[in-house]
């Protein structure tokens, strides 16, 4: 549930669902994300959800900060409204030349290179939220033998479709970007396609993600 | 289909610093990282359109410090320049010099010399047509960084040809009077993170003076001055932002976020610019001084209401 909304300037709601960052949190703001996505309140332009808080930006002509807040209180929730998410598998080749950390993560976490793939293999990851750059997804939580601090200098350029691990998260760098995650391989899947005019992005918050290992030659064969 | 529809068209011959083709910008894709985008200056954004009788979405050409430098070929055209704007029409190797805020009529091979923009930074071109652009997602508002919009995401390019459609009939004058009046005060409302911060930070926030860094473009303002120094965490987790969101880094620097912004960011918020002086804001150049003063929701929400009318009046008293 919402603990408390304020105002975020003028022209935007700063919805407070806690501190913690945890799936049960992150679920109750998606859920309130998709509640209101299908709203139609006026005014609305932007929902933005994350860990634990939700901003709803408006246009300041066609509502305010009250008369928002005083129907965000009173939605009545679609319980578990997650019809929107789905469970999307991506393959990730972990050559050298695409797994830029992997030998840092090695020594750093004292674990041989195997057994870091073998662990991030095994589970499914949720996608806490999207954003930063377009279509980037955050996704937790990482086993916490693989928990990793960041780079101390991050990169000036990450390569586009790097997967990246940082502590309990690990993303996909939708664009070449400067970034400072440890990355451990690279998918051929466009995660945000931007010639695409209808849902350019493959993952939403809410998402469910499992990784899959291929070979340098599958990976070669997927980008043709 | 007219067969001719591509024979105005504009050639690029200097593309200015950064020129790209704007509307009113991205609504509800923040949640997948798509900042909102669109023209800057919002309100300059509409003049041009109102003075070119066009629709308030019609795409102009927004420009930055130096525009574009632009040979026209084609019929007879009304165009007209918003903002605080130095420009000239070179026609038959003769130098014409006209004003922003009314329709000028540019002829066949006429030369467009968008020279500067004066003690601000963004300018718009707007035709009595419309400029044949890309749309996505609802917008052909150009974000060079997502890469998406018209141009294919990019800025313009020296020797690119810009088409045009639509073409009008020569429109009247429609003369605006118009001063872009600088603001030194901006005025913001507390941000969330507003506690994070020791009182003589905040004191120093409100009342000191901070300098507009060379490090500001579409995306953000970087300010120098005192430091901003926190008392509790100079991280949060990641959050959504807003246009006129101001962080305060680890450093300590405020840096305000503007129309294409990333949509999460991971530094406290101390406050937020009010929807009124965003215009304002985002027209002040690097090198200049701005100090922060604090109201309340109500009172923005009076300013923001003060600010609509005066946009209205404008608009209903063209000549």
């Amino acid at each position: 549930m919402i603990k408390n909304i304020s105002n975020l300037g003028d022209a935007a709601l700063y919805c407070d669902f806690g501190t913690e960052v945890n799936k049960e949190i992150n679920r109750n703001v998606i859920n309130y994300f998709n509640n209101l996505r299908d709203s139609n309140f006026l005014g609305i332009t932007n929902i933005t959800p994350s860990y634990n808080k939700l901003v709803i930006s408006f246009d300041l002509k066609l509502t305010s900060f009250a008369k928002l807040k005083k129907q965000v209180e009173n939605l009545e929730l679609k319980k578990n409204n997650n019809s929107k998410n789905n469970l999307i598998k991506i393959p990730v080749c972990c050559a050298e030349e695409f797994a830029l950390d992997i030998k840092r993560l090695q020594k750093l976490l004292k674990i041989n290179e195997a057994k870091i793939y073998e662990t991030f293999f095994s589970k499914n990851y949720y996608c806490y939220m999207t954003g930063f750059i377009a279509g980037m997804p955050f996704l937790g939580d990482m086993d916490k033998s693989l928990f990793a601090k960041r780079l101390e200098t991050p990169r000036v350029k990450v390569p586009k479709n790097s997967i990246g691990i940082t502590e309990q998260f690990c993303n996909i760098y939708t664009f070449e970007s400067p970034g400072g995650w440890n990355i451990i391989g690279k998918t051929p899947v466009d995660i945000f396609d931007n010639k695409k005019n209808t849902e350019p992005n493959l993952i939403n918050p809410g998402d469910t993600i499992s990784f899959y290992p291929i070979s340098k030659l599958e990976y070669e064969k997927k980008y043709e | 289909m007219k067969k001719n529809m591509n024979k105005n068209y504009f050639e690029v011959l200097r593309p200015g610093i950064n020129s790209t083709f704007q509307d009113n910008g991205r609504n509800n894709f923040y949640h997948i990282g798509i900042p909102f985008s669109g023209a800057m200056d919002n309100r300059n954004f509409l003049l041009a359109n109102t003075i070119s009788n066009n629709e308030i979405n019609n795409p102009v050409l927004e420009f930055a410090y130096q525009g574009p430098k632009l040979k026209y070929i084609g019929e007879n055209i009304s165009i007209n320049v918003t903002g605080d704007v130095n420009f000239k029409i070179i026609r038959k190797n003769k130098n014409l010099e006209f004003s922003c805020y009314e329709n000028i009529i540019l002829e066949n091979n006429d030369c467009l010399d968008i020279l500067s923009t004066n003690r601000s930074v963004y300018g718009y071109l707007s035709i009595g047509g419309t400029f044949e652009v890309d749309y996505y997602l609802n917008s052909c508002s150009t974000n060079t960084k997502a890469k998406i919009g018209a141009n294919s995401g990019e800025k313009l390019e020296k020797g690119q040809i810009i088409h045009l459609k639509n073409i009008k009939k020569i429109l009247p004058k429609n003369k605006i009077e118009y001063l872009n009046s600088k603001i030194e005060n901006i005025r913001i409302i507390k941000g969330p993170h507003f506690d994070y911060f020791s009182k003589d930070a905040i004191h120093s926030f409100l009342s000191d003076e901070f300098n507009v860094t060379k490090l500001s473009d579409r995306m953000g303002i970087r300010l120098k001055g005192p430091k901003i120094s926190n008392i509790k965490n100079t991280n949060i987790k990641s959050e959504g932002l807003v246009k006129g969101v101001i962080q305060i880094t680890a450093d300590g620097d405020p840096i305000i976020m503007l129309s294409d912004h990333g949509t999460i960011g991971g530094y406290p918020k101390i406050g937020v610019v009010i929807t009124a002086d965003y215009d304002k804001l985002v027209q002040i150049p690097p090198g200049s001084k701005i100090k922060f003063k604090e109201i309340n929701l109500k009172d923005a929400e009076t300013i923001f209401k003060l600010y609509e009318m005066e946009t209205q009046n404008l608009i209903s008293n063209i000549k």
